[in-house]
């Protein structure tokens, strides 16, 4: 139980630089990107081959970092030079991702066994903390640039923003791209900490970046973008904890875990608007009686 | 300062929907002036706004500020000399970041925005002062997010967002005309106000006649994409509504017909 729980932190520490992506096109954006799914791999797939082929982990890591700014930024061009809708631009990019995952890879899945990654010296979760707290607070440092101003009124108000003189084209990209580059940083721990990366590894990442979002925001709040960023974190965490849990339940399979993944993001989805008009309707009854005089 | 030259718009050109929403516009702002625009329906009054603000091209004509043809300038780059309120309280803002950031945004506006810190010591006391002048304790709510304010609040809000970096041109469009009439009065006193604190050139939709007729020193008339009155400083300071209906019944040989107006 207890190594299970260690493990399901493990995870979430990982998993938390993709959840950390999709909040800025989700939440800050309000853009649905579904590049998230190939950009992943494009990050594990990057990494793996530099690695195999011998070059620093630390490097291999970079470079797939940089490998998911590009797809990100191609993914806001077709959305904004190519006035694609927003969910078919990242689905676009999703299967063109694939074919250069692959070409990447050069096989289905290159193996890191026996190779050095950034975690030979030190192990997963103190590196990762570090390494998830980083790229917070950087986020939260950008975000109160006066370009992170902008990206973020871009994803609020995108009218106000354009006739306040910032481009909403060149914003959009700069979240998108951001955004792919933590995905891609992800996939690259990831990589590294299984041990091999696999053409396949990205499928689903959307959903459980979204899980996490959304789990984190409803237990631990999103009032200030320090907050929101911190409640994605532990999100991620938690995510893994309830995924780990849900496994120890004796009739359910390890294939089973994506239709987990989606019942979770299901139910952290409808409860939160059914508990809203809920309450809405009592309180609404409530002044209501109160105006009547307390008549029923 | 402002100067457009025979300006045609059409909607859905060549269907049967096909409808002229600028016919041949003409109009010349000197700096300072101060000129409000009222018409019925479908004048083009919004059109006109639009193409100026340049979230529309024109299909004819030109818009030159400064002397300086802007027609080809997207929205965003315009923004340098124009500031504009829109009538939706909501538009003006964004409403889950706080009101200090917000101002840091408008703060920004027509240069390149970089990755300094958008609200820093100096700033804030800036725009506590800038608040304090709209007198409706904004400046005490720094922090507030914006979508906790009233609609007046956050129109107040927009108003200073636009002016507080001093454009070249301020377009209002019908920036009262969703509020109720206390809050409308409060907004078209710090709109007189701003104006004439800072000597703004401004073109300002309404559809409240009253106040066409007491703002500013020009008044012009819109019907069917045209300009069919232009009132100077001398002939506004002794009109009255009556006359300016019955001007525009004779002229357009029409009603002023507008679901919203408001004649006094």
């Amino acid at each position: 139980m207890l190594d299970s729980m260690q493990g399901a932190v493990e995870l979430g520490l990982l998993y938390a630089l993709m959840a950390l992506g999709v909040y800025i096109t989700f939440r800050i954006l309000d853009f649905p990107d579904l590049t998230v799914d190939g950009s992943f791999t494009t990050g594990g797939a990057i990494a793996a081959v530099m690695i195999s082929a011998g070059y620093s982990p630390w490097l291999a890591t970079v470079a797939a970092l940089g490998g998911g700014l590009i797809a990100g930024a191609m993914t806001g061009l077709l959305h904004t030079k190519g006035k694609i809708n927003g969910l078919l631009s990242g689905i676009l990019m999703m299967i063109a991702l694939y074919s250069i995952n692959l070409r990447i890879l050069g096989r289905p899945n290159v193996s890191l066994l026996n190779a050095e990654t950034i975690f030979a010296s030190i192990s997963p979760i103190p590196l990762m903390i570090i390494i998830v707290l980083c790229a917070k607070l950087l986020l939260d440092i950008f975000l109160k640039t006066d370009l992170g101003l902008a990206v973020r009124a871009t994803g609020d108000n995108p009218r106000m923003i354009s006739s306040l003189g910032a481009n909403t084209d060149y914003t959009k990209m700069i979240g998108i791209s951001l955004s792919n580059g933590l995905v891609a940083l992800s996939g690259a721990v990831v990589a590294q900490q299984g041990g091999f990366a696999d053409i396949s590894m990205g499928i689903g990442m959307i959903v459980i970046g979204l899980a996490s979002v959304i789990i984190g925001e409803a237990l631990f709040g999103s009032k200030t973008v320090f907050q929101a960023t911190l409640a994605v974190l532990l999100g991620s965490i938690v995510y893994r904890i309830v995924v780990a849990l849900a496994l120890r339940v004796e009739w359910l399979k390890t294939s089973d875990l994506k239709i987990i993944t989606a019942v979770i993001v299901i139910i952290a989805l409808v409860f939160p608007s059914v508990q809203r008009a809920w309450k809405q309707k009592n309180l609404a009854h409530k002044r209501s009686v109160e105006l009547s005089g307390g008549e029923r | 300062m402002l100067r457009i030259t025979n300006l045609y718009k059409l909607f859905n050109p060549g269907t049967v929907d096909e409808k002229t929403a600028l016919a041949g516009i003409n109009l010349h702002l000197n700096a300072g002036d101060f000129v409000t625009v009222i018409g019925s329906n479908g004048a083009g009054k919004s059109t006109l706004m639009n193409i100026i603000s340049g979230s529309m091209k024109p299909d004819l004509g030109d818009v030159l500020i400064e002397g300086q043809s802007v027609s080809q300038v997207p929205e965003f780059r315009r923004s340098r000399w124009i500031g504009r309120v829109f009538q939706d309280p909501m538009a003006g803002t964004a409403p889950h970041m706080t009101i200090e950031e917000n101002l840091a945004i408008a703060y920004k506006r027509g240069q390149s925005r970089s990755l300094r810190f958008g609200v820093t010591r100096g700033k804030r006391a800036m725009f506590r002062e800038q608040l304090a002048r709209l007198g409706i304790g904004l400046e005490n709510r720094l922090r507030a997010k914006v979508g906790l304010l009233s609609g007046g609040e956050r129109q107040a809000l927009s108003l200073l967002m636009a002016t507080f970096t001093n454009p070249r041109i301020l377009l209002l469009d019908e920036h009262t005309a969703a509020l109720d009439p206390a809050r409308a009065e409060l907004i078209t006193r710090l709109t007189e106000k701003i104006v004439k604190d800072q000597q703004l050139t401004t073109l300002m939709v309404t559809h409240n006649m009253e106040q066409a007729i007491r703002l500013g020193n020009r008044l012009i008339m819109m019907d069917k994409g045209k300009i069919i009155l232009d009132i100077g400083p001398e002939r506004k300071k002794t009109l009255t509504v009556e006359q300016l209906l019955g001007e525009f019944e004779q002229i357009s040989g029409h009603k002023l017909t507008d679901d919203r107006i408001v004649f006094g």
